[in-house]
């Protein structure tokens, strides 16, 4: 028996949009999981990633355990590939760039509308934030990038058998857009 | 007089004494990537998207007179290259964030980058800060998504007769601005009629309350890429419909 090709996806400061999107090819699900096995994803509530052929990564990097966990993933996949318009470009989250952190903080803990007992969160369970919305390639080097809000099921889809298949990486023109 | 001939990537292109290399291009057909041209504007050579190379040396189609015998190469890899790191660079030095822009499937930087086939932005982003103006009651200028091609500098100028939109500031600091006292574009006399509230090819210049009346998915772009349908004439972000 050949072995299966593990694969790894997380979600960073993404929406969980991309991954929706990857359940969004349904029934091929079937198809793919007689070539793959998945390791650490939200499918499989494995918490650590393990030495895999491939790992996904949605959402940009916006504290510091999307640091540790994108390091993770680097470390053990051979083939990282950043996956949707946030892991591309900071996306939505990276708008709070143009913003000081501190006054983000405070204009949703404290001086925001409806808020009871104002405080800004200080758990130490709660991962520190960057000064800065990253996308994944100033932190980690990537292999491939699917971009797309979400990129659809059938460019995830195609992307995969490609990927999968060793061929060259060719996406039909309208699977690959940036919104 | 009679007509003339170069030849870009091989074919054949007629063209009239006085018309540059685009010109000859734009009239045979023949795509070649720009983001500061528009055929109704005198040519500025900004961009640098068009550079072309004419007997080996690289020069912009949209300044160049066409001149007969020459043999222009437009579409190979090291200019593709070439034209996928400037618009790279566009988008790290700006903020284009597309989900979240009404411009979405009619922006022309947007299409310029799927036909050089940019997967990512690879350099460094700079997130800049920049004010949004919205204090016209028809239109709202995002001067994130501003490229510098000067074409509303053209337009409000050469068409309309306004000069409302210019460029300040050198290099890196280049920056649009408004022709008020104020800064703002509610205190100048542009309106909905002006050339230059329809040439912006990116979200910078929009406008308000029509911006989303075609759907995603039915835009200029999603089906069909900008070499086949063309420079983006919407009269609003979010048309479908050329004006």
């Amino acid at each position: 028996m050949v072995d299966k090709v593990r694969i790894a996806t997380t979600s960073l400061a993404g929406c969980f949009g991309c991954h929706m999107s990857f359940l969004d090819i349904d029934e091929k699900l079937l198809d793919l999981i007689e070539l793959v096995e998945f390791d650490r994803t939200p499918i499989t509530d494995i918490k650590t990633c393990g030495p895999c052929d491939v790992g996904l990564i949605e959402g940009g990097v916006c504290n510091s355990h999307n640091v540790h966990v994108l390091k993770e993933f680097r470390e053990n996949c051979k083939t990282l590939v950043a996956v949707g318009a946030c892991a591309f470009n900071g996306g939505i989250p990276a708008l709070r760039n143009h913003y000081e952190l501190k006054d983000c903080l405070e204009e949703s803990y404290i001086n925001g509308i409806g808020i009871e007992n104002p405080q800004i969160p200080n758990d130490p369970e709660v991962p520190l934030l960057l000064d800065k919305v990253h996308p994944v390639h100033e932190v980690v080097s990537i292999d491939y990038f699917l971009p797309g809000c979400p990129p659809s099921a059938e460019a995830i889809w195609t992307f995969l058998n490609e990927l999968l298949s060793g061929q060259e990486i060719v996406l039909p023109y309208t699977a690959l857009h940036y919104d | 007089m009679a007509q003339q001939i170069i030849t870009i990537d091989a074919q054949e292109v007629p063209f009239q004494e006085g018309q540059t290399i685009m010109d000859a291009a734009m009239s045979a057909g023949v795509y070649i990537p720009h983001l500061c041209h528009n055929p109704e504007f005198k040519p500025q050579g900004s961009c640098r998207l068009c550079t072309v190379e004419v007997n080996g040396k690289r020069m912009a189609a949209c300044t160049t007179k066409a001149i007969p015998g020459q043999e222009i190469q437009n579409n190979i890899s090291a200019l593709q290259e070439n034209r996928r790191a400037l618009i790279q660079m566009l988008f790290v030095e700006g903020n284009h964030i597309c989900p979240g822009c009404p411009k979405t499937g009619n922006c022309q930087l947007q299409a310029v980058a799927y036909y050089v086939g940019m997967l990512s932005s690879h350099y460094q982003h700079f997130y800049p800060y920049r004010e949004l103006d919205a204090s016209h009651p028809n239109y709202v200028v995002d001067f994130n998504r501003c490229i510098l091609c000067e074409l509303c500098v053209r337009a409000s100028r050469d068409v309309d007769g306004k000069n409302i939109f210019g460029i300040s500031g050198r290099g890196i600091k280049s920056h649009l601005v408004i022709n008020s006292t104020s800064g703002k574009l509610g205190d100048t006399d542009f309106n909905v009629d002006d050339r230059a509230a329809l040439v912006c090819p990116v979200g910078a210049i929009l406008r308000k309350r029509l911006r989303y009346t075609t759907p995603i998915g039915e835009r200029l772009y999603d089906q069909q890429p900008i070499n086949v349908v063309g420079d983006s004439t919407q009269p609003h972000a979010g048309a479908k419909k050329q004006w």
